[in-house]
């Protein structure tokens, strides 16, 4: 569709923390001086199901749903359910996700196992693949529960906006006490190639 | 000054901005989050109902006494609150009263896709439809005007994807100089007995005669043309939808959804060639456009069910020839992907409900549900539900099940439901239940909280949504009080206590209600959910019978390379110590962490 927006899609687990890092976007577009709508399906979201945000900006955003096929990046807080969602990208997006697994309650219970090789699955369809230990790289930070800030700094490297919104998201989105080690998580995120 | 806000804040924020000074509602998703944001307000009184009926009946008292008030429930919540509105559309209003539908279409968490514009028609009341969070915000304060200055209330309608959407909202405002609330009596308009209420019915037929007139110059319904080849009237999302993918059709779009604008759409239907409406669900405005005479494709290529996209949209309209802005052909889809296990809701680790519905499960119960979060007892392992259709309904079904089946049959009917729920809508059928004398047996799953919505307060926890501490129903007198003979309370986490308590009741050919008394492990305040001592697998004494594994615990893990047939695994961090699995293992090996 219209090529000026652009189309993320944050995935992952309810209870992650998929909401707050699709708000820290949300705030960053507009703070650049874009448009910018989210949308995501709440309820069922604290009892560890499947969560999808859609985030797109741009000059003039209408449906708050990114159309199937037309995401520019796929963040990805969990391995499998990012491979779940891969379909909504469009062909050459590009594909940043924590190397995590959260086994379902299908797996927990010895039913079905987890699948095998998801990396290499995405890597041989996505040329744009980055697969993030965030949880290392947030200790490295000072605290493991920045995870996502990892993450996030790792989808900045991506879009095309300044520096500057994304520390200024941050400082208003993220408590105080917790804002320098998430500076910190944010530039290491950012700092991967 | 610009904010990111869901079409819920906006709407919270509209109605402080309109100088709303009630807010009443009964929690519902997608409605929940207005009443948590009209909260910010401190000029706002914001209440938790115990249901929309209630809700809605606070909000005609405060309208009657000159106050704004705003209340808000999810689309099934009206049919509660329908007795009052209907009348209400006589009465009309004195301060301006504004009822916010929140409907769901595609059913994300509901249990029917009812369509409630049909209530606007219905009740013969206006009804708003905004598009985006800055409309949330603008017609939740012009249905406040609209609703003074027509003497009616207005309905607001949102669908999840407004409700739920975040997008820019430029703040207003607070207006000031309303007037004073105070008690004025006017009987003949607010006696509706039926002397009053037969005068009071063609006022309201005149009023929406010029609603519908003044709709034609209302700026909501606005006339955007663009290329005449095809025209396309719309509301809410859906224009989103018809602007993304028909970027070059004219387009009428509907800010107000009831009464109709026949002259604006006359006018539009004259300007294009070919006409088409585009609404999710029901075809609400397609059928009183067609009823007006005029030619238009609807229902032909959308769907009656479900909810509208993009992709759903471009297809209808490709379907017959039209071109659209097409999703790029090349669909990923998930080629060469392993298939990929379901990630389905699941009760938390240390949810008080998992107990009883494995013993239910045991007892082979014919489980007569209801709606919460317990209603997720219904999957697999727990399997132990065999109903649900609405807030309540519980209670009475098992009461009728029990008419109609053998003696012995009876014996299998419990009836389970929250203790929010309970008060909701139950009340009543466990009236009935002792008056008429059936033999189901009642669980009221008491965790203090309103859990499946997000944690709201309830009569029963204790607290107002102000967070004010308040009285706290007794829930055990009250059946007493409702002439319940055996009235027992157990603790979920027990399992010989509740399967045994259980069983007797069940057995029992009288009324009985079981009380459990946990809290969810969600509660937050602090001194309600207390951790038991965390728990661990004793690998020796392991064998893999899986019996741990029937309750469905998230932080029970199997690990099928461990041992000879395999061992279960208990994760420390989600662990609460509720101790059920260590009662379910036969073999000892489920103790204290170390």
């Amino acid at each position: 569709m219209s090529t000026e927006i652009t189309n993320i899609l944050l995935v992952g687990v309810g209870g992650q923390g998929i909401l707050l890092a699709s708000e820290i976007l949300s705030e960053t577009c507009m703070l650049a001086g874009y448009d910018v709508k989210k949308s995501e399906i709440h309820g069922m979201s604290q009892r560890g199901g499947s969560v999808v945000s859609h985030v797109r900006y741009g000059t003039k955003v209408f449906s708050p749903i990114v159309p199937e096929g037309e995401g520019d990046i796929l963040f990805g807080f969990e391995l499998m359910e990012t491979c779940r969602s891969l379909s909504l990208l469009k062909p050459g997006g590009s594909v940043i996700a924590n190397d995590l697994r959260i086994p379902p309650p299908s797996v927990l219970m010895g039913q079905e196992s987890y699948p095998e090789g998801l990396a290499n699955s995405i890597n041989n369809r996505f040329s744009d693949f980055l697969l993030v230990d965030g949880q290392k790289l947030a200790t490295e930070a000072g605290n493991p529960r920045a995870a996502n800030t990892v993450l996030l700094g790792a989808v900045s490297k991506r879009l095309a906006i300044a520096e500057e919104f994304w520390l200024a998201a941050l400082q208003k989105m993220v408590p105080a006490k917790a804002l320098e080690i998430n500076f910190k998580a944010f530039m290491l995120g950012r700092g991967l190639e | 000054m610009k904010e990111i806000l869901s079409g819920n804040e906006a709407i919270a924020r509209g109605a402080y901005e309109a100088g709303c000074i009630v807010a009443c509602a009964y929690p519902g998703t997608p409605s929940t989050e207005i009443l948590e944001n009209t909260l910010d307000y401190k000029e706002i009184n914001s209440s938790w109902a115990p249901n929309e009926k209630v809700a809605l009946e606070v909000g005609i008292g405060a309208s009657f006494g000159g106050g704004r008030a705003l209340v808000a429930m999810k689309h099934v919540g009206v049919n509660v609150a329908a007795d009052p509105l209907f009348t209400l559309s006589y009465t009309g209003v004195n301060g301006g009263l504004v009822l916010v539908s929140a409907d769901d279409p595609e059913m994300h968490s509901s249990q029917n896709e009812q369509d409630n514009r049909n209530y606007a028609k219905f009740a013969k009341i206006p009804m708003l439809e905004p598009s985006d969070s800055q409309e949330c915000k603008e017609f939740t304060r012009l249905a406040f005007e609209l609703s003074e200055q027509f003497d009616t209330p207005v309905m607001l309608r949102t669908t999840t994807r407004i409700s739920h959407s975040k997008s820019i909202v430029e703040l207003g405002e607070r207006v000031a100089d309303l007037p004073t609330p105070k008690l004025v009596k006017n009987a003949a308009k607010q006696v509706m007995l039926p002397g009053n209420a037969r005068v009071r019915h063609p006022l309201v037929e005149k009023r929406c005669s010029a609603l519908a007139e003044q709709g034609a110059s209302m700026a909501i319904n606005c006339l955007e043309l663009r290329e005449t080849t095809i025209g396309i009237i719309t509301s809410g999302v859906c224009y989103q939808y018809v602007r993304e993918v028909l970027p070059t059709a004219s387009t009428l779009k509907l800010g107000m959804v009831y009464p109709l604008p026949h002259a604006l759409i006359r006018e539009f239907a004259a300007s294009v060639d070919r006409l088409f409406v585009v609404e999710e669900l029901d075809p609400f405005i397609e059928e009183q456009v067609k009823a007006m005479g005029i030619a238009v494709v609807g229902k032909e290529i959308i769907s009656l069910c479900g909810e509208l996209t993009p992709e759903r949209l471009s297809a209808a309209f490709s379907g017959i020839g039209i071109a659209t802005v097409e999703t790029q052909t090349l669909k990923q889809g998930n080629a060469g992907m392993p298939s990929l296990p379901q990630r389905p809701p699941n009760m938390c680790p240390g949810c008080p409900h998992r107990g009883v519905f494995h013993t239910l499960n045991q007892l082979k119960a014919y489980v007569s549900g209801d709606i919460g979060c317990y209603t997720l007892g219904f999957m697999p392992p727990l399997s132990a539900m065999d109903t649900c259709v609405c807030m309540g309904a519980s209670i009475g079904m098992a009461t009728g099940v029990t008419k109609v089946v053998s003696v012995e049959e009876q014996k299998k009917v419990v009836a389970v439901i929250g203790d929010s729920t309970f008060l909701h809508t139950g009340v009543n059928g466990l009236m009935d239940l002792v008056y008429n004398q059936s033999p189901a047996t009642v669980i009221i799953l008491d965790n203090r909280i309103t859990a499946m919505t997000g944690r709201q307060d309830n009569p029963a926890s204790g607290f107002t949504l102000m967070n004010d501490p308040t009285h706290c129903v007794d829930l055990p007198l009250l059946c007493t009080a409702l002439g319940v003979k055996h009235v027992r309370t157990i603790n979920p986490f027990d399992l010989e206590q509740t399967r045994t308590v259980i069983q007797e009741e069940m057995n029992r050919p009288e009324p009985s209600v079981i009380i459990t008394d946990k809290p969810c492990i969600l509660v937050k305040r602090e001194g309600v959910f207390q951790k038991g001592p965390l728990l661990a697998v004793n690998d020796e004494n392991c064998t893999g019978c899986r019996a741990c594994l029937k309750i469905g615990c998230p932080a029970i893990e199997w690990c099928p390379g461990e041992g000879k047939k395999g061992k279960a695994y208990i994760n420390p961090q989600l662990c609460t110590g509720c101790d059920v699995c260590r009662q379910l293992c036969k073999f000892d090996a489920i103790g204290r962490a170390k």
